[in-house]
């Protein structure tokens, strides 16, 4: 049962192995489908390009299914799995500095080295920006520190959040996507047209 | 003229979205079902300036409290799982950029802004960026859809604080794109 490398059915030397050409199925994946222009991107923000939409919607429609039938055949044990912690500010006000980011600069961490390895120099200086935002957060980590390690709740699920199972959770969460995704073509039909 | 190639462009060249995040969902519960963990990006490039901090002054990065978490004696902080990965990204990227002609080196904007704006303004976003993602602890990809993948509370809270916050300070960065 998996997760595989954790339960040792596939060797701890694969690992190293296996990161790279996940690595380079995800590269693949996310520059086909227009991830590596910030254009593209930003286009969610004012209507005239809903791909990010799109893109990260089905994808976490399709793993959050995949993953509890895995778990419900007995292919994986989904308490095995890592679950990203919860701290709420943190969260909250990461996330808010992200999207600032994310509209400033037109790309996010992954889609920008994407960016990178097309040849797009506004991506590059985009990553050097990241790393120089990581350096300003560990040079003044005892100011970030309250909020970083605070208003911890554990490695909490929206199960233990909201009290609703996972099965109810996952079909209104496809619906509010289909309707999305409905919603963002009517939104882009009435926006005017942006060529890149 | 050149705008009709760039509608043909606008249309064709990209794959189906849903079919991308078709293939995205899959690689995610792949990676679950291998590793036990998601997805991530900017884990790499804060191994990186790890790294960078620790060759350049080795003491400060030691008494720094961050910074120490991730240096370990045994190993480089760039021996990660991660850094191998966005290693891989770019591998991965480059492959499908070079298999449609898309490999250029160029400064991608709107004609409405000079170049020198646009790299500001990435420059400017990458900082914020990079420094929101070490208060959330994860970017896009390893906190909201890796998180989100297996419901993770705080994921899904990133999720949306993410695409709310682009919301929010859209109409201020309108320029450089529309």
């Amino acid at each position: 049962m998996g997760p595989l490398i954790p339960n040792e059915l596939i060797p701890y030397e694969w690992n190293n192995i296996i990161a790279l050409l996940i690595g380079i199925a995800f590269g693949y994946i996310l520059e086909a489908s227009g991830f590596s222009s910030s254009r593209k991107l930003a286009g969610v923000f004012y209507g005239y390009d809903f791909v990010v939409l799109k893109v990260f919607f089905t994808a976490a429609i399709v793993s959050i299914i995949g993953l509890l039938y895995m778990d419900y055949l007995g292919y994986v044990d989904i308490g095995q799995l890592y679950i990203h912690p919860t701290y709420l500010w943190g969260a909250i006000i990461g996330g808010i500095i992200m999207g600032a980011g994310f509209v400033a600069g037109g790309f996010c961490p992954g889609t920008s080295l994407c960016g990178v390895a097309i040849g797009k120099i506004d991506a590059m200086v985009y990553v050097v920006g990241i790393m120089i935002g990581v350096f300003i957060f560990s040079e003044l980590y005892t100011f970030f520190e309250p909020i970083y390690n605070g208003y911890f709740q554990g490695n909490i699920t929206l199960m233990d959040s909201l009290g609703v199972s996972p099965f109810w959770f996952i079909l209104f969460f496809t619906i509010f996507g289909v309707v999305a995704f409905a919603a963002s073509d009517l939104v882009r039909k009435r926006v005017k047209k942006v060529f890149y | 003229m050149k705008k009709f190639d760039n509608t043909k462009q606008n249309r064709h060249i990209y794959w189906n979205p849903y079919f991308g995040g078709l293939l995205l969902g899959l690689l995610i519960i792949f990676t679950f079902y291998i590793t036990g963990r998601g997805l991530g990006a900017s884990g790499a490039m804060k191994s990186s300036v790890v790294a960078i901090v620790d060759t350049v002054t080795p003491k400060h990065a030691e008494n720094n409290a961050y910074y120490s978490k991730f240096i370990n004696d045994d190993k480089s902080p760039l021996n990660t799982w991660l850094v191998l990965e966005a290693l891989g990204v770019l591998v991965g990227a480059f492959l499908s950029g070079a298999l449609t002609g898309r490999i250029k080196l160029k400064v991608q904007h709107s004609p409405k802004i000079t170049k020198k704006r646009r790299l500001i303004f990435a420059l400017i976003g990458g900082i914020l960026f990079g420094l929101g993602a070490q208060i959330a602890r994860g970017c896009t990809s390893g906190a909201a859809l890796s998180g989100a993948a297996v419901l993770s509370t705080g994921g899904f809270i990133t999720m949306i604080t993410i695409f709310g916050g682009g919301y929010l300070f859209a109409y201020f960065f309108r320029k450089n794109w529309i």
